[in-house]
């Protein structure tokens, strides 16, 4: 239950976490708020040879809304954008997933950014993104582009950021439309059974499959979830279609 | 790898290699074992700490990530008196048993009172959900928490 060992290099600038992650090659990892690569390693199922510390680069824990759209760089604490006024303003439906994002200790370490770059398929925020039709800015040594969240993620904790890239921000267009928010877990603070996070006919379920998946409201629910400790898969697609009910009738809907 | 943190209040300058997290960091190096460690992946709550006034897993901040930062443990928290009705009131309503996630409960519960001087029953087990009791004194632990934010409203 300890890390093997690494070596740890701490950066400054988004240039030089991006050159010292060309430079160390695929081994190297990020490390943010590290509340799901220290447990990795801790357990040994990760074991980057090298650690890039991003912590403390400056400039990417800013939440503004500009020109239409809510930007939250990649290094905002869970905590700080749930107590977050406007986050709670323009976008509830994020503040109220951040309240289901694993307990308060973790939440006051563990980064926006660091989240979706995970891209753990039971976590609630990459499912926001696909709801809120959010776009993820990626910087490498090459410069930024834009990447739509649902093509992001693309596999059990894979995402199309290139071994030289890094995600710096993440942007929603406003105004967000009505939204609906639920999950299913056993105890607070647990991975999700199934989730769903709505926005407007943007339904993205979470938990049922190896990446969130993003259905419009007025399309049949086509999923086929995987059985695992917490549920069978049966089970999984029963309980998302319990939960696109919820959200049909919170929206005023059909049922 | 150099480090400088502060710890309850005391500067500490000093080597450490990066796989160190900061549990065992306190506990190893700086000889402060009121952190336990339980499960080492951020389940349990038995090594929450206090870094830079937030709540922490000292088992998810590597030791050379603290460099810099304003540590807080269980013995700082007990020592300076500020948690001291706290602890008064678990020892009173048998808050705890075998007290190994006594140190994370009160740092965890004490944030909450930080924030909140009036948490329902709900509001005092939400915040505590990160932390695992094993001896299943859960609701002695929303009794204690509840007496002392009571206590503190002068109620």
């Amino acid at each position: 239950m300890k890390a093997p060992a690494f070596d740890y290099i701490k950066v400054a600038t988004v240039a030089e976490a991006c050159a010292a992650l060309v430079q160390h090659g695929p081994d190297a990892r990020l490390l943010a708020g590290g509340q799901s690569l220290l447990p990795a390693m801790n357990l040994r199922l990760a074991s980057p040879s090298v650690l890039i510390d991003i912590g403390r680069v400056h400039g990417l824990d800013g939440i503004e809304v500009r020109d239409g759209k809510l930007r939250i760089g990649a290094l905002v604490r869970h905590e700080t954008a749930l107590r977050d006024a406007m986050i709670a303003n323009h976008v509830p439906l994020l503040t109220e997933a951040l309240r289901h994002v694993a307990h308060p200790a973790i939440r006051a370490r563990g980064t926006i950014g660091g989240n979706l770059a995970h891209a753990d398929p039971a976590s609630e925020l990459p499912a926001c993104m696909l709801a809120l039709s959010a776009v993820i800015e990626v910087t490498s040594p090459s410069g930024t582009r834009h990447v739509a969240a649902e093509d992001f993620f693309v596999g059990l904790f894979q995402t199309v950021l290139l071994p030289d890239e890094m995600l710096t921000a993440v942007e929603i267009p406003l105004p967000a439309p009505a939204w609906f928010f639920q999950e299913i877990a056993r105890r607070s603070g647990d991975y999700a059974i199934v989730g769903l996070a709505a926005s407007g006919t943007r339904l993205a379920f979470f938990s049922v499959a190896d990446r969130p998946v993003l259905r419009q409201s007025t399309a049949a629910l086509d999923l086929d979830p995987p059985s695992d400790l917490q549920a069978t898969g049966a089970m999984r697609r029963h309980l998302a279609n319990v939960l696109r009910d919820r959200a049909l009738v919170a929206f005023g809907g059909r049922t | 790898m150099k480090i400088a943190l502060t710890v309850n209040g005391e500067t500490i300058r000093t080597e450490v290699e990066p796989r160190v997290h900061l549990g065992d960091f306190l506990r190893e190096h700086l000889s402060l074992t009121g952190t336990h460690l339980g499960c080492e992946h951020g389940v349990c709550g038995a090594c929450t700490v206090r870094i830079d006034g937030n709540l922490a897993r000292a088992c998810l901040v590597l030791a050379v990530q603290a460099d810099g930062c304003d540590v807080q443990t269980i013995e700082g928290l007990s020592d300076s008196g500020e948690i001291a009705d706290l602890q008064q009131a678990f020892h009173e309503r048998n808050a705890l048993q075998c007290g190994f996630c006594t140190p994370g409960m009160l740092i965890a519960a004490q944030d909450l009172l930080l924030r909140n001087p009036d948490p329902d029953r709900d509001t005092i087990r939400e915040h505590l959900s990160g932390n695992y009791c094993r001896c299943t004194g859960y609701h002695a632990i929303v009794d204690a928490v509840m007496t002392t934010a009571k206590g503190r409203r002068g109620d």
